[in-house]
């Protein structure tokens, strides 16, 4: 298996390279990756908002598009940016290899 | 001094005394949530996690669901990588079972032998499922572990109680092809939790789904079924505390704070009755994730010198099938049930009121009423019934 990487900036601007696992999502491979900000309360169902990132910009492209529920979770956070999305609603493979991410802050 | 060593050697038959600056006692949602928060808060002290399973902590929500059907394996829903405990310097004790406090001696003593001493103890044993002789029940990994072995060869499959486990295990063994019988004795599904609208469209779509749903009836003889699981509710498990002298009887009773009426004793999540802002009349327990983890981070904060009561609006989700259901706020004690949408569309709302205010929604498959809902339960305000039930009126733009 080749090593996938995900470049993750904490909340207190530490960044970290975590390893990506492909088939799970963004959120599971961060959590799994120890980073305990991630707190995905609902464990990825759309529910809580608490696996929030930015996405660095220029990965915009190589997201799946924002779903209509995703669209309504993240208009009720007031730390919602441009490139914010839940981390759970983003599957992990390849294709985000070096994706630069970073934890949005408490709501 | 040698009566002293004797009496240690008889109290802990030779195991080694282990004391922790805060002591938590439950390796589920609120432990967790505990330990976690303390760090974070900056709490530099000991911490001891302890609990009687050996699993590495995990999420209970998937065991019902996802775990249960397959489509996730046990290591897709640890709450954290074993090596973060390390890092964050809290110590798992597991296969530990306390069985008596001691508020005076700040001891807990496990069945064991082996006793912990503390500074602050953290009581987050959550519930015991209610047990139904010769049926399966789900509350833990190993218990649905065992159903899981179970079901390979069963074809007919009876589930006892139509509240939110019962309900998903019908939903996910139905997915699994089994002929699925789920029996509740009230004459609605979820009677103790939601309205009857939504016990109606739940009815519709299991039996629509294949699944045979009896209500106001006898239990059906099990010996028709090849299997028989029971989801019917859970015990609080708050004994060593109350025997110790501990306010509560339904759980241990704790201030806004987690605080019990033991000195140096917290306690949240599924075990602790407390007064909650949303529910004025009487102290309630809460079985949800979101409570067991507000709940435990107010605890944390406060042993950590930073108090902030738990205040948190409540949520809760379940998955049935494609269904996405969610509930913000709390039904109890309502006095009106209003739905907003088409229940034949498979989306639509469930908005409960007391005397005229908005305190809680049901959605079902509309994350976009359970999102904009929050709002308008927060502010707490009468909002006029035709303008709540107008589907083509947001939520939002009722808030004021
Ligand atoms: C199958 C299932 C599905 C669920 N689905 C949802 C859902 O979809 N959404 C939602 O919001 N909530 C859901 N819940 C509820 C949620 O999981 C609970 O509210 C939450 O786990 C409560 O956390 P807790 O820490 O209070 O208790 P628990 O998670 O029960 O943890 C308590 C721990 O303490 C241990 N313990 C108990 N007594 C002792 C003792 N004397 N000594 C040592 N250890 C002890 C137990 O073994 C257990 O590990 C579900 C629960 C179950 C069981
Ligand atoms: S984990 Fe809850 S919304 Fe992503």
């Amino acid at each position: 298996m080749t090593d996938l990487i995900i470049n993750v900036t904490t909340r207190d601007g530490h960044a970290r390279a975590i390893q990506g696992q492909e088939g799970r999502s963004l959120m599971e491979t961060l959590r799994a990756g120890g980073i305990e900000e991630i707190l995905a309360l609902c464990g990825g169902c759309c529910s809580c908002a608490t696996c929030h990132v930015y996405v660095d910009e220029e990965w915009a492209s190589a997201l799946p598009p924002l779903s209509e529920d995703e669209d309504d979770l993240l208009a009720t956070s007031g730390a919602r940016e441009a490139n914010s999305r839940l981390s759970c609603q983003i599957p992990f493979g390849p294709a985000l290899d070096g994706i630069a991410v970073t934890v949005a802050p408490e709501d | 001094m040698r009566g002293r060593r004797d009496r240690q050697c008889d109290d802990h038959r030779g195991a080694p005394l282990s004391r922790f600056d805060v002591l938590i006692i439950g390796t589920g949602h609120a432990g967790v949530s505990a330990a976690l928060h303390l760090r974070q808060a900056g709490f530099t002290g000991s911490i001891g996690l302890l609990g009687e399973e050996t699993e590495l902590p995990y999420e209970r929500p998937p065991l019902s669901k996802e775990y249960l059907t397959g489509t996730r394996g046990r290591e897709d829903f640890r709450f954290r990588p074993a090596a973060l405990w390390a890092e964050k310097a809290v110590t798992l004790n597991q296969g530990e079972r306390v069985e008596a406090v001691d508020p005076a001696a700040r001891t807990a003593t496990c069945v064991s032998g082996r006793t912990f001493s503390y500074g602050e103890l953290v009581w987050t044993a959550g519930g015991r499922a209610r047990r139904v002789p010769g049926a399966h029940a789900i509350r833990t990994l190993a218990d649905v572990d065992a159903l899981k072995a179970g079901l390979e060869t069963a074809h007919r499959v009876l589930v006892i109680g139509g509240g939110w486990i019962g309900l998903e295990a019908a939903a996910a063994t139905a997915k699994l092809g089994k002929e699925v019988v789920l029996h509740e004795r009230e004459p609605r599904l979820l009677a103790r939790c939601s309205g009857k609208a939504l016990s109606d469209f739940l009815v519709a779509e299991h039996r629509r789904q294949g699944v045979e749903v009896r209500l106001g009836a006898e239990a059906p003889n099990a010996a028709e079924f090849d299997l028989v699981v029971a989801g019917i509710g859970i015990d609080p498990e708050a004994g060593p505390l109350l025997a110790a002298g501990a306010e509560g009887g339904d759980g241990v009773l704790v201030d806004e704070c987690g605080r019990t009426s033991l000195p140096n004793i917290w306690a949240a999540g599924d075990v602790a009755l407390h007064w909650n802002r949303f529910v004025p009349e009487r102290p309630i327990r809460i079985e949800s994730v979101q409570h067991a983890n507000d709940q435990a981070a107010s605890v944390a904060k406060a042993i950590a010198g930073e108090p902030k009561p738990y205040a948190a609006m409540p949520w809760f989700w379940s998955n049935q099938y494609d269904l996405k259901l969610q509930t913000v706020g709390l039904s109890h004690d309502h006095d009106e049930e209003l739905v907003r949408g088409e229940p034949g569309s498979g989306r639509f709302s469930v908005l409960y009121r007391r005397r005229g205010r908005l305190i809680a929604i049901d959605c079902v498959n509309m994350v976009r009423d359970y999102v904009q809902g929050r709002a308008l339960i927060e502010r707490g305000g009468v909002v006029d019934a035709a303008r709540l039930t107008d589907p083509d009126v947001p939520l939002k733009s009722l808030v004021e």
